[in-house]
């Protein structure tokens, strides 16, 4: 299977840190991927309104490249991307008439969409294809001693006909660092919403998610906290600062992707992290455990 | 809270809307309170996510359209995960939102958003925040 990559947005600006981790660790494991050319913005959010079909569109076309590249499925590391997505791509598989309505609309593509491409996630990719007992093969630098704690937001997870893992109780991060190494953390929080773009108009509302989710991970012994969307990793990582003014109690925890992780125990170079782009400083702690 | 209910107001063409905007069956709710005991928003509303959908059954057109629970509501699907009757009620805020919006009535108002404030989120919050809450 021919495997086309979607980075989208924010992947190429505030979250680097997150495609150049992803990047090197799929090398590492010998995986080739293909940037899909001339890609365009998913949505970030998928139409909920049932007349709504032309917010649709600019995922189908995402789709319609991937089918250009000659590929089978197309793979983002973005919850929010991978989301958008998918139900796009259901929708039209299960609804034809929307589908010949958007092929209608956009006919100067030189091929019309029929709903054959697969939507992966990178989590996805690591757990059924390239499976977690290989992957503990690969590993050079063991997490030991780290204790993450996986955060994984709305939107891998629902709508369940879409999510990655079950939708209450997700395991495929937990396992994911168990196999690198790092003592999974389990905390009632990890699927309960940071408040997603409410972070542009109303900051104080995620400043009390942030709170209330981070501070469940430090309780339960938590070292660092770990996810896969951009939007959950800024606001639950540079949103710390407006939660500390607000919480004169609250303890700064790092908040770093999961695939940062991933490239550290695969022994890809510091560079490949650029954890430079994190507000709270991972440094101390990852150094502490001996894995930088 | 006294309310008066009326065919008028249940039959409303409003009603039908949310209808139809969510593709969701309203009366199916027997409002057991479940959305609303897991919604991570619901200290920001001021009704309720089993009340916003008890208020459309009845036709409360006014209240609803004061009201700013939906506004509040990011669509995080915890609701329509777990509505023991598959109500999708998610579905039914995004509708609210559309009646609004189609009304050219924004609620995010872009050309009042700071530079400071635009440049200080990353791409993938201001897209989401103006899809959901801009015309």
């Amino acid at each position: 299977m021919k495997i086309s990559y979607y980075p989208g947005c924010t992947l190429k600006t505030n979250a680097k840190n997150f495609e150049d981790s992803t990047l090197c660790s799929l090398k590492a494991l010998g995986i080739e991927v293909e940037e899909i050319n001339r890609w365009n913005c998913c949505g970030t959010v998928f139409s909920l309104a049932t007349d709504d079909l032309i917010h649709h569109v600019a995922p189908i076309r995402n789709l319609i490249r991937t089918k250009q590249a000659g590929s089978d499925a197309v793979m983002t590391p973005c919850a929010m991307c991978y989301n958008t997505l998918k139900r796009a791509n259901e929708k039209v598989k299960s609804d034809p008439d929307s589908l010949e309505k958007i092929n209608n609309f956009i006919d100067y593509e030189k091929i019309s969409y029929h709903g054959d491409v697969k939507v992966l996630h990178l989590l996805e990719i690591l757990r059924d294809q390239v499976k977690f007992e290989n992957l503990a093969k690969k590993v050079v630098k063991p997490l030991n001693g780290l204790k993450v704690a996986s955060y994984y937001g709305c939107l891998l997870v629902r709508p369940k006909e879409i999510g990655l893992d079950d939708v209450e109780n997700p395991q495929v991060m937990e396992n994911l660092f168990t196999t690198l190494g790092a003592k999974s953390i389990d905390f009632p929080h990890k699927t309960e919403c940071c408040g997603s773009y409410q972070t542009v108009d109303n900051p104080s509302i995620v400043a009390e998610r942030t709170h209330k989710i981070l501070t469940s991970a430090r309780n339960r012994g938590a070292d660092v906290v770990a996810m896969s969307c951009p939007l959950c990793a800024f606001n639950l990582d540079n949103r710390q600062k407006q939660t500390a003014e607000i919480y004169s109690e609250f303890k700064k925890i790092p908040v770093l992707y999961f695939s940062q992780l991933l490239a550290i125990a695969l022994g890809c170079p510091e560079a490949a992290l650029r954890l430079d782009l994190q507000y709270v400083d991972p440094n101390p702690v990852l150094k502490q455990k001996g894995l930088l | 809270m006294r309310v008066n209910i009326s065919q008028k107001k249940v039959r409303d063409q409003f009603v039908a809307k949310i209808e139809e905007l969510s593709g969701q069956s309203i009366l199916a709710c027997y409002q057991c309170g479940k959305c609303s005991a897991g919604c991570p928003a619901v200290s920001e509303m001021d009704i309720l996510p089993n009340q916003v959908i008890r208020f459309v059954q009845l036709g409360l057109k006014d209240e609803l359209l004061q009201s700013k629970s939906y506004w509040v509501c990011a669509s995080c699907f915890t609701c329509n995960a777990r509505c023991p009757k598959g109500i999708k009620i998610a579905e039914v805020m995004e509708a609210l939102r559309q009646i609004l919006l189609r009304k050219k009535k924004d609620y995010v108002k872009i050309p009042k958003l700071t530079d400071h404030e635009k440049e200080d989120v990353p791409p993938i919050a201001l897209i989401s925040s103006f899809r959901k809450y801009t015309s």
